[in-house]
């Protein structure tokens, strides 16, 4: 999921004072009553489209959520499991059959069929219709032939109706995980009534999006007031514990909070940087951490020579206390992170990063003079993300632990670093952050160090890498595919590339009137699970 | 008084275009990737990027391209049409629903203003030097001295979470009750300054010739001041509100932003975050003609309340 990618987020914890409670993943909490015919109200910002396809951010994708069933959903061990789908199998990761489980309908009453799947990908994938994540669908044979200004096609080649309930899809090469990429939002399907022509979307469509999950919608989407959905009772999977949910749309989180303060709001997703520090007094076992998809780092321009030198970034990696800045700057809202790929897919290990994760000043600074490592170095960051207080904090550890000079060098904003850094212009050392699209070790791998990955903005290239990367995507089990990519990660530990620094949590809290409140590794609150208190 | 109404009805038409000429030239100027701002820190596909730009002309840069969007959007905007937003919502739309709730948070905050400040005003300026005019320069000295983006939030803690007295948000669809912290929040700066300028202003009237005059005629004291010293007095006031009126309008970012309310300072500010060029012009291009009108009220009601000023 795109969801906030490449990093951070607008509210980067930083807390100013001690005072987390940290608490299990999960919520318990209450102890009342569970009341099935009560609302419940979930904090969201204004989505930007609630269009399947065009959905790339966490408020439309949690909407979505209570709108549509996914294909696939992700289990403990964050491995697919069928949801809508009644199975899907591949011979060779290249032609994947999905079959479909009979019984669900849309909110309008038609039956689910193949068509609906197919015509709802061929949509996104249309260039001109400008989806914002066309981009899912790129891995499906004849992706690139609905491309560029005027298409050659107008539907996947790689999509085939075989019967009712069952579809192929081709991929241009073969991937073992594509199942895995299923229980993204881009993947849901659309009812014939959301086409007013085929390919074409009716107007209006996204105002009340008619899709076949648990919730329907109740009105219209109120811009910039809420979106409303109450309990569809024909939906065949499992069943809502709550009537309904209104999505309440907030621009400043600071709101949400004094509203869930005082009951006058259920779940707040994100608390507030500012009221962190306070949370755990404010909200007692209310104030809940789980673990959440993201990947904080700093990435080396090696394509420039005083970067080109693994042993400088090594000692660069070195020289920084991870353990201290989590904790005296984000005050434990996030974890350290010594691994390329996050605790939240499976295969993730700890500590891959090895010695070059450890804190030792004498150990980096000698290595770093042997490598003869800049004179200067220049931290990168984008202004508006409250990054200043742990760039700074970083700084301050090189300048003392290698005798370096070392500043930090604000841009307004993510996509002007972003020019620059595309530009190959010396920002020095920059700082990005990646979300998941889908629980995989290949989606924290490919988009980032891969020689053509589309986020690859440091020059990394190494065939080693890029070889070991296809022959994961073409193993023929999740488990064997794992090794591949953990033998790729290894290669990234011994160039470092980039420096990981934190994993993200979900610093969430919720009202008196809830209880059972949790969150999903896509930053969604799972509406099967919540509950309200008489 | 007909013909300077006219008069200046023309001059707003040329302010109009002015002040959107440099509005649209600032968004313009000040634009680095709407469409990367509009992702926040994802990368943006090549389709969309392409989708964005030929929808709204993204491609035009330079001083040609800047004339070219600028007279695209003028056309458009005479023909009543604002535009679409970046994320494909027309912005008449969004303006006509953000209106109702910002208006109604002014004329609440303008309530307060006046009922208040002009009262305690006169009162003040009755009983110069008493224990109630220290109180209220004190008062209004610490009102003026802190800021909203600090006064806002406290009021919403104490009074609306800690105390519970109001809602600490007001929401899409306010009541009266919800508007109402809100609105003497966002009232409270022109409360002080209208408290300020009625005090002073009755303070010197009180000592004129004329008052003196009705005193000496025999007039009851009830009655100089409220008709005598009071409309004198209120011609600084009425110059001072009105201004504020489309400061109120325009200036609710923060307040709005606090309490939730998704009224026109609220879109701005997204607007402005997300370098959203055509919402921030069209709010703006609104908020102009909020202004020039306003002004042209007060300009009108010196008339009324002075008799003496007289337009030709």
């Amino acid at each position: 999921m795109r969801v906030r990618r490449l990093a951070a987020w607008t509210a980067l914890p930083l807390a100013v004072t001690l005072g987390l409670v940290a608490c299990g993943s999960g919520g318990d909490g209450g102890s009342g009553e569970s009341d099935p015919n009560a609302a419940v109200r979930i904090e969201i910002a204004e989505p930007q489209h609630l269009v399947p396809t065009n959905t790339n951010e966490t408020s439309g994708s949690q909407v979505l959520a209570a709108l549509f069933s996914p294909l696939v959903d992700y289990d403990e061990a964050h491995k697919p499991y069928e949801v809508a789908a009644e199975s899907i199998t591949s011979e060779d990761n290249t032609t994947w059959t999905i079959k479909l489980k009979d019984g669900y309908t849309f909110h309008n009453g038609e039956q689910v069929t193949a068509d609906n799947y197919i015509d709802a990908w061929n949509y996104g994938a249309y260039a001109p219709n400008g989806q914002n994540s066309s981009y899912f669908f790129e891995k499906i044979a004849g992706y690139d032939d609905l491309q560029g200004e005027s298409p050659k096609a107008e539907t996947l080649g790689g999509l085939k109706e075989v019967d009712d309930l069952t579809f192929t899809v081709t991929l241009s090469q073969p991937y073992s995980e594509f199942k895995s990429m299923l229980g993204y939002t881009a993947f849901y399907p659309l009812p014939e009534a959301a086409f007013s022509a085929p390919g074409e979307l009716a107007e209006g469509f996204e105002q009340a999006p008619i899709g076949q999950g648990p919730f329907k919608m109740k009105g219209t989407w109120q811009h910039d007031a809420k979106v409303e959905v109450e309990r569809y009772d024909a939906f065949p999977g499992e069943q809502p514990k709550v009537a309904g949910v209104e999505f309440r749309i907030y621009q400043q989180l600071t709101a949400a909070y004094a509203d869930v303060l005082s009951d006058n709001l259920d779940v707040i997703k994100t608390i507030p940087t500012e009221n962190l520090s306070t949370a755990g007094t404010d909200l007692g076992d209310r104030f809940l951490q789980s673990p959440a998809s993201s990947l904080h780092f700093l990435a080396f321009p090696t394509f420039q020579e005083e970067f080109s030198n693994p042993d400088v970034r090594k000692a660069i990696s070195m020289a920084i206390d991870r353990d201290e800045i989590t904790r005296s700057i984000f005050k434990d809202s996030q974890q350290p992170a010594r691994a390329f790929v996050s605790p939240a897919v499976a295969g993730y290990r700890e500590n891959t990063v090895g010695a070059a994760g450890e804190f030792d000043p004498a150990k980096a600074k000698s290595l770093y003079q042997a490598a003869g490592g800049p004179s200067k170095i220049t931290l990168s960051y984008n202004g508006d993300g409250g990054h200043k207080d742990w760039i700074d904090a970083t700084c301050n550890q090189l300048k003392a632990n290698l005798g370096v000079d070392c500043v930090g060098s604000a841009e307004p904003k993510f996509a002007d670093l972003l020019t620059k850094v595309k530009a190959k212009q010396p920002v020095g050392l920059f700082r990005m952050g990646w979300i998941m699209d889908y629980p995989s070790m290949e989606n924290y791998l490919g988009p980032l160090y891969s020689t053509n990955g589309s986020s690859n903005y440091y020059g990394y290239s190494n065939p080693d890498f890029d070889r070991l990367l296809a022959e994961g995507a073409s193993a023929p089990s999740e488990e064997e595919a794992i090794k591949k990519y953990q033998e790729a990660e290894d290669l990234l530990a011994e160039d470092l590339p980039v420096v990981p620094l934190r994993f993200g949590q979900n610093n969430f809290g919720h009202s008196t009137k809830v209880k059972n409140v949790e969150m999903d590794l896509f930053d969604r609150v799972n509406l099967t699970k919540i509950e309200a208190i008489r | 008084m007909f013909r300077f109404i006219v008069r200046r009805l023309l001059q707003m038409v040329l302010a109009f275009f002015g002040t959107t000429l440099i509005v649209y030239a600032l968004m313009f100027a000040g634009q680095g990737d709407p469409i990367q701002a509009l992702a926040g820190e994802r990368p943006v596909t090549a389709a969309q990027r392409a989708y964005l730009t030929e929808k709204y002309h993204l491609d035009a840069t330079g001083v040609g391209g800047f004339f070219y969007r600028y007279f695209d959007y003028i056309s458009n905007l005479l023909r009543g049409d604002l535009g679409e937003s970046l994320t494909g919502r027309s912005i008449g739309d969004i303006l006509a629903a953000a209106w109702p709730v910002t208006i109604r948070l002014a004329l609440i905050a303008i309530a307060v203003a006046v009922i208040f400040g002009v009262t305690a005003g006169v009162l003040a300026g009755i009983r110069r030097a008493s224990v109630f005019d220290n109180a209220t320069l004190l008062l209004t000295l610490l009102v003026l001295g802190i800021p909203t983006i600090v006064l806002a939030p406290l009021a919403q803690y104490f009074l609306g979470v800690k105390w519970q007295i109001f809602p600490p948000t007001a929401g899409a669809d306010p009541d009266f009750f919800a508007l109402l912290l809100p609105g003497i929040v966002l009232g409270s700066l022109s409360l002080a300054t209208a408290l300020r300028l009625t005090r002073t202003s009755v303070a010197e009237n009180l000592r004129a010739d004329y008052v003196r005059t009705a005193r000496s005629k025999g007039l009851p004291n009830r009655r100089v001041v409220s008709v005598h010293v009071l409309r004198n007095s209120l011609i600084p006031v009425i110059t001072f509100l009105g201004v504020e009126v489309g400061n109120l309008m325009s200036g609710a970012i923060i307040t709005e932003g606090v309490f939730n309310i998704p009224g026109v300072g609220f879109n701005l500010f997204r607007g402005i975050r997300t370098e959203d060029g055509p919402l921030v012009v069209g709010i703006v291009s609104v908020l102009v003609v909020v202004y020039l009108v306003s002004n042209l009220v007060v300009d009108v009601l010196y008339a009324v309340l002075d008799p003496r000023i007289r337009y030709e």
